[in-house]
C-alpha cells in the first residue's frame, strides 16, 4: 500500500496522543514484524499489527483511525510475550481504539445484538465488549 | 483450611457448572471456599489505558472486600476475573502515584497496598495440595482419557501474572496428569479463542476457533478442558456454526467438572445439564451420566 508522506498527511500530535494514552515508547518499533506473525486477528483485518504501529510513528492519522484492526484486537497478548523491543502492543491498539471511542461514537451498538445471542452469551462477553467497543 | 473466593458474575448464572463443581471439589480435597460477603464485577477486562484509572477502581474494590473480611488470599476460577484482579493487585502493589491516587479517590476505604494475593484454582490444587496428593485422592482416574489442556490467554499473559513460570506451561498439563487422564501435547493451547470479538466480529473468531478445534482433533484429543467461560462460549458453543455435518464435534468440561468426577462426588455438583450437547452426548456414550442429562 502506497502511503503518501508529506506536510499534508503527517499529524505528528497523533504519535504524541497515542504514547500518551498508552504510555509505550512505540517508537522504539524496528518493524521486524514479530506480533503479526503470532497474532490470531491478522488474517481478519485491513492491516496487520507492525503495519498499524507503522503508520502511528509516521504520523498518518487518516490512515490509523480507518483502520479496521484496532478493533479487532482481541487483547490476547500473544505479540506483547514476543516483541523484541518489549513494547506491550494491546496497550498501543487500545489507545487508539480509545481515540475514536473517545469521540462518543460506538463500534458495537448494544441494542442491536440479537436477542437470543444475549440470553446465551456468557456475562463476561458482553461486558467485555461493551468495555472494549462502546464510548 | 480455609480460603476467600471470588466468584464473578458468570459464575452465577451461565457457568453454574464452573462453580459448583470446583466448590464441592475443593471441600472433598479439604479446603473451604468461602465466598466474599460483598463483590461485584470486576470489569471483565484490565484497563489498558495509561490515562484511565477509573476502571481499575471495580477489582480493587473486590480486593479491599477480601482484605477486609481478613483473607490473605483470594481464590479466582473464571480466567477472565483471574487477570483482571490479578493485574489490579499488581499496579497496587508496584505503582505508587496510581495507587496514591486511587485511594485517594476512595477516601472511605482504608488505604490497600495489594496485601491479598490473588491465586487461581489451579494454583491452589498445585501449592496447596500437589500433584502427588491429589492423584493419591483420586477415586475414579480417568484412565485411556486424552484431554487437551486450553490455557486459552488470561491465565499465563501478560508473564507478569502468569499461574505458571516460563514460557512453557506445565501446571494444566500437571493436573491432567494427576487426575489418571493422558495430557495431550498441542500447538494451540494457548492461542486467543477470539474473546470479546465473537459479539462485534463473530466471522474473525471463528477462525481461530476453528484452529483451536482442528489441532485439538489432530492429536486425537478426545475432550478440551478449559477454565473460562468465554472460552467455553466460543470454542464449545459456537463450535456448531463451523462444523460441517459430518464432523463429529469436540466435547468441552470444565476441569473443575473433571476434577468431581476423577474424585468421585455425585454427578449433579458438575450440572451437565449446563455443558454443550456434545459434552453431553460424549458422557453418555461413556455411560457416565443418566440419559436425563
Ligand atoms: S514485535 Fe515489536 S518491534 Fe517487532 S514489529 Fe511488532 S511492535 Fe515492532
Ligand atoms: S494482543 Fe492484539 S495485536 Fe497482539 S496478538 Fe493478540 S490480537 Fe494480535
Amino acid at each position: 500500500m502506497p502511503i503518501e508522506i508529506s506536510l499534508k498527511t503527517v499529524d505528528r500530535e497523533i504519535t504524541r496522543k497515542i504514547k500518551e494514552i498508552s504510555g509505550e515508547p512505540l517508537t522504539k518499533c524496528m518493524q521486524c514484524g514479530t506480533c503479526s506473525g503470532l497474532c490470531p486477528m491478522e488474517e481478519s483485518g485491513d492491516i496487520s499489527p507492525r503495519g498499524l504501529i507503522h503508520l502511528v510513528n509516521l504520523g498518518q492519522k487518516d490512515l490509523v483511525i480507518k483502520a479496521e484492526f484496532s478493533w479487532l484486537c482481541a487483547s490476547c497478548y500473544r505479540c506483547e510475550l514476543r516483541c523484541p523491543r518489549g513494547l506491550d502492543i494491546p496497550k498501543i491498539v487500545e489507545a487508539i481504539r480509545l481515540l475514536k471511542l473517545r469521540l462518543n461514537e460506538d463500534y458495537v451498538k448494544p441494542f442491536e445484538i440479537e436477542e437470543e445471542r444475549i440470553y446465551e452469551l456468557p456475562q463476561i462477553a458482553m461486558v467485555s465488549s461493551f468495555r472494549k467497543h462502546t464510548a | 483450611m480455609k480460603l476467600g473466593y471470588y466468584p464473578g458474575c458468570t459464575l452465577k448464572t451461565k457457568a453454574k457448572n464452573l462453580e459448583d463443581s470446583a466448590i464441592e471439589s475443593m471441600k472433598a480435597l479439604g479446603i473451604e471456599l468461602i465466598e466474599l460477603d460483598r463483590w461485584n464485577c470486576c470489569g471483565a477486562v484490565y484497563s489498558l489505558a495509561d490515562d484511565d484509572l477509573v476502571h481499575i477502581l471495580a477489582p480493587v474494590r473486590d480486593l479491599i472486600r477480601a482484605r477486609d473480611q481478613g483473607f490473605d488470599k483470594v481464590v479466582v476460577l473464571c480466567s477472565m476475573c483471574y487477570n483482571t484482579l490479578a493485574r489490579a493487585n499488581l499496579l497496587m502493589r508496584e505503582d505508587e502515584v496510581k495507587r496514591d491516587a486511587l485511594n485517594n479517590f476512595m477516601e472511605e476505604e482504608n488505604d490497600y497496598k495489594g496485601e491479598v494475593e490473588v491465586v487461581h484454582y489451579l494454583e491452589v490444587l498445585r501449592d496447596e495440595i500437589g500433584w502427588d496428593k491429589l492423584a493419591e485422592m483420586v477415586k475414579n482416574p480417568l484412565t485411556d482419557w486424552k484431554i487437551a489442556p486450553y490455557y486459552g490467554c488470561t491465565l499465563t499473559r501478560p508473564a507478569t501474572i502468569s499461574i505458571d513460570e516460563g514460557l512453557s506451561h506445565t501446571i494444566f498439563d500437571d493436573f491432567i496428569k494427576a487426575i489418571g487422564a493422558e495430557s495431550v501435547s498441542w500447538d494451540e493451547a494457548e492461542t486467543c479463542c477470539g474473546s470479546y470479538q465473537i459479539i462485534a466480529n463473530p466471522e474473525a473468531a471463528s477462525k481461530t476457533v476453528s484452529m483451536i478445534v482442528t489441532s485439538a482433533k489432530a492429536k486425537a484429543a478426545d475432550i478440551l478442558a478449559l477454565s473460562c467461560p468465554l472460552c467455553e462460549y466460543n470454542v464449545g458453543r459456537r463450535q456448531a456454526d463451523l462444523l460441517s455435518e459430518d464432523s463429529d464435534p469436540l466435547p468441552t468440561f470444565y476441569f473443575t467438572q473433571l476434577l468431581a468426577m476423577a474424585l468421585g462426588l455425585d454427578d449433579k455438583v458438575s450440572r451437565m445439564e449446563l455443558n454443550t450437547p456434545q459434552a453431553r452426548d460424549w458422557l453418555k456414550a461413556k455411560e457416565l451420566v443418566s440419559e436425563a442429562v
